[in-house]
């Protein structure tokens, strides 16, 4: 059984990538890729009593998010979203734990809004005045693919285009040391039913194990460092324009098989 | 994408251990809430505690996601002979065509929260499973091992509808070829993360949550699994429980305060009735999100009342379980499908009378009626909506 989407825009934020349209000559490797830290911007699209209570998670996501819904062309309100996430807002979370175990124990409204996993979707929600439905993932290392496999799996069962997000920084201490992940990164694709600007790609869930792409050391090296970078081998298959077909890891038994159309 | 067969349910909280005791308690009006013993909670709340889980422990090659929301999961797989419809459904479809959805909103994190005690003097944790307990994958990674199925695997955590969301993204799965079947539902269990967030809001109700009562205090948090299996339906289901439908929205208002008038718990809800076909007088009973607090309550009444008027009896059965959070979509699944087989409208427990400002019909005491088909309301933070149609088969 066989998913069929066209990608019709894409949004990225990543040490070395400043957007997508900034990142796309590297990925194909057509420009020198220069790992540099992450500038995440404010959202400007929330009022600013709404941006000031955004970490950094949120942030990257509605980045990421603008950038490809602008590039699709597609009303933000009309699109229903898939964001996915393996570590969440994890500063919040380190946040409250540290308070419950303080002397006094209390922790802050606020914070514990923003605790929870589609405090995302519900800001993205909130900055493009949207009601369109939306679904918030985890999914640990297998995030990026379990997203796009479920974001697909909307536009084919419901024959219209999904915003899927994908967002990952890392976690504060003491839980880094549980859960490594060395440098923000965030993906997104409009999804349409039709061919979009960036061709069609091909879903196929297999059981089984596979092998990932090849990737340039460097980029290796991120994509080692956070689970949303794992979506590379397919971004720079996107940046190149041409027909690929690659293998995206789901958990250690099965595997998503993605082949890219122009 | 509907309707669905639900070749099994099954639901597990503070109410009861498994469906007939879930059924029981409802039929004869006893709930599962008590003053809360558990150490470093707030002051003077009552809570769902299943405390029939805490001795439980997952079979020894899956050890290493021993958590309080694994023990919980795997007690409520063990009720309703949901373990063998499992596999009689893996015989038939293949257990790659088999996927697992499931909605939880903390996973294991109170393994965290214990670790959490327990660091060292230069702030370390000590060591313990992160990625099998806290992680949000660590639920439906259980369940797939637990069953002994290889399809994709979805974790769902869009706050206090994870559990009813889980139904509708499993449907899509199924509409769109990927599967022919799924495991739905949700966990979640008892954390202070959650118990004292409540408590920053000042939503925790002082004693046993009753709402839609007129002087409703707010929410006691309570703990559940619930499973179901879903797959397409044939012509020889009829008759018999499925998915009717099922909706959601989004209110792009606020974080943590539903919109006042309810629009986007109405577009869930008219969303569930219009992918079923469905229209409002179809629906025999509502069961409410209901949370116990103020502002959930009166919007839910509002929406409600502006889809149904005051035609339809409507409830909450939290007063029963408590709010158990990304597991109460599919708890009131759950008992959705036991008020249609049982033919029975719980009426709010500890409520003597409705808020007299509502508008919609809540009921307060029980009836029997003939049910065929259930509306199940979902809201969450974040301003996330889902509504299901559970109900009889055409």
């Amino acid at each position: 059984m066989t998913l069929s989407v066209g990608v019709a825009g894409i949004g990225l934020l990543g040490p070395g990538f400043a957007g997508w349209a900034a990142a796309r000559a590297a990925l194909a490797g057509a420009a020198p890729f220069e790992p540099a830290p992450v500038a995440i911007p404010p959202p400007a699209l929330l009022p600013p009593t709404e941006r000031r209570r955004t970490g950094p998670s949120v942030r990257l996501a509605i980045a990421v998010a603008t950038e490809a819904v602008q590039e699709s062309g597609i009303p933000p309100e009309e699109l229903d979203t898939v964001f996915a996430s393996s570590n969440g807002e994890g500063q919040v979370i380190a946040g409250i734990l540290e308070a419950l175990h303080a002397a006094d124990g209390a922790i802050s409204p606020t914070q514990f809004h923003n605790s929870v996993h589609n405090a995302a979707a519900g800001y993205w929600g909130i900055a493009v005045g949207s009601s369109r439905p939306s679904v918030s993932l985890g999914g640990h290392d297998q995030v990026f693919a379990t997203g796009l496999m479920q974001a697909a799996v909307q536009v084919v069962a419901g024959g219209a285009p999904v915003l899927f997000v994908a967002h990952d920084v890392p976690l504060p201490p003491p839980l880094d040391a549980m859960r490594a992940t060395a440098a923000p990164f965030a993906a997104a694709l409009v999804l349409t039913p039709q061919r979009g600007a960036h061709g069609l790609l091909r879903l196929a869930y297999h059981a089984g194990t596979a092998e990932e792409p090849p990737l340039p050391e460097a980029m290796a090296a991120l994509r080692a460092a956070n689970p949303v970078a794992r979506a590379l081998p397919l971004l720079a298959a996107l940046a190149r324009g041409q027909a690929a077909s690659l293998c995206l890891a789901l958990l250690e038994d099965s595997h998503l098989a993605v082949e890219a159309a122009p | 994408m509907f309707p669905l067969a639900i070749r099994a349910i099954t639901a597990t909280s503070a109410m009861g251990t498994g469906r007939a005791a879930t059924a029981a308690a409802l039929r004869d009006r006893r709930g599962g809430l008590a003053p809360c013993d558990l150490a470093g909670m707030p002051g003077g709340v009552w809570i769902g505690r299943v405390r029939d889980a805490e001795a439980v422990e997952p079979p020894a090659p899956l050890a290493a996601f021993a958590c309080r929301n694994t023990r919980l999961a795997e007690l409520a797989l063990r009720q309703d002979g949901f373990l063998a419809a499992v596999e009689a459904a893996r015989a038939r479809h293949g257990a790659a065509r088999i996927a697992v959805v499931l909605g939880t909103s903390t996973s294991g994190i109170e393994e965290t929260e214990r670790a959490w005690a327990r660091r060292g003097p230069d702030g370390a944790l000590p060591a313990y499973d992160f990625e099998r307990t806290h992680d949000l994958h660590a639920l439906p990674r259980y369940v797939r091992a637990r069953l002994r199925l290889s399809g994709p695997c979805v974790s769902i955590s869009t706050a206090c509808t994870s559990g009813a969301r889980a139904f509708l993204d499993a449907a899509a799965m199924i509409a769109a070829g990927l599967v022919d079947a799924a495991v739905v539902g949700g966990a979640d269990t008892l954390c202070r993360l959650t118990l004292h967030g409540f408590g920053s809001l000042e939503l925790l109700a002082k004693g046993p949550t009753r709402p839609c009562a007129e002087d409703r205090d707010g929410i006691s948090i309570g703990e559940a699994a619930a499973f179901a299996l879903l797959e397409r339906a044939g012509p020889g289901d009829a008759g018999g429980i499925g998915l009717l439908g099922a909706g959601a929205s989004s209110d792009g208002h606020h974080m943590s305060s539903p919109h006042p008038d309810g629009h986007g718990a109405v577009a869930a809800m008219r969303g569930a009735l219009d992918s079923a076909g469905l229209r409002p007088e179809a629906i025999g009973y509502v069961n409410m999100h209901g949370t116990g607090t103020r502002a959930n309550d009166a919007m839910e009444d509002r929406a409600i009342a502006a889809l149904f008027g005051a035609a339809v009896p409507c409830s909450s059965t939290k007063g029963w379980s408590g709010h158990t959070l990304g597991a109460s979509g599919a708890l009131e699944a759950a008992i959705a499908a036991i008020c249609v087989e049982d033919g029975l409208v719980p009426g709010c427990l500890g409520v003597d009378r409705p808020d007299p400002a509502f508008a919609s019909g809540i009921a307060v005491a029980n009836r029997a009626a003939r049910i065929d088909r259930v509306l199940s309301n979902s809201f969450g933070f974040g301003g996330s909506n889902c509504a299901l149609v559970i109900g009889r088969l055409p």
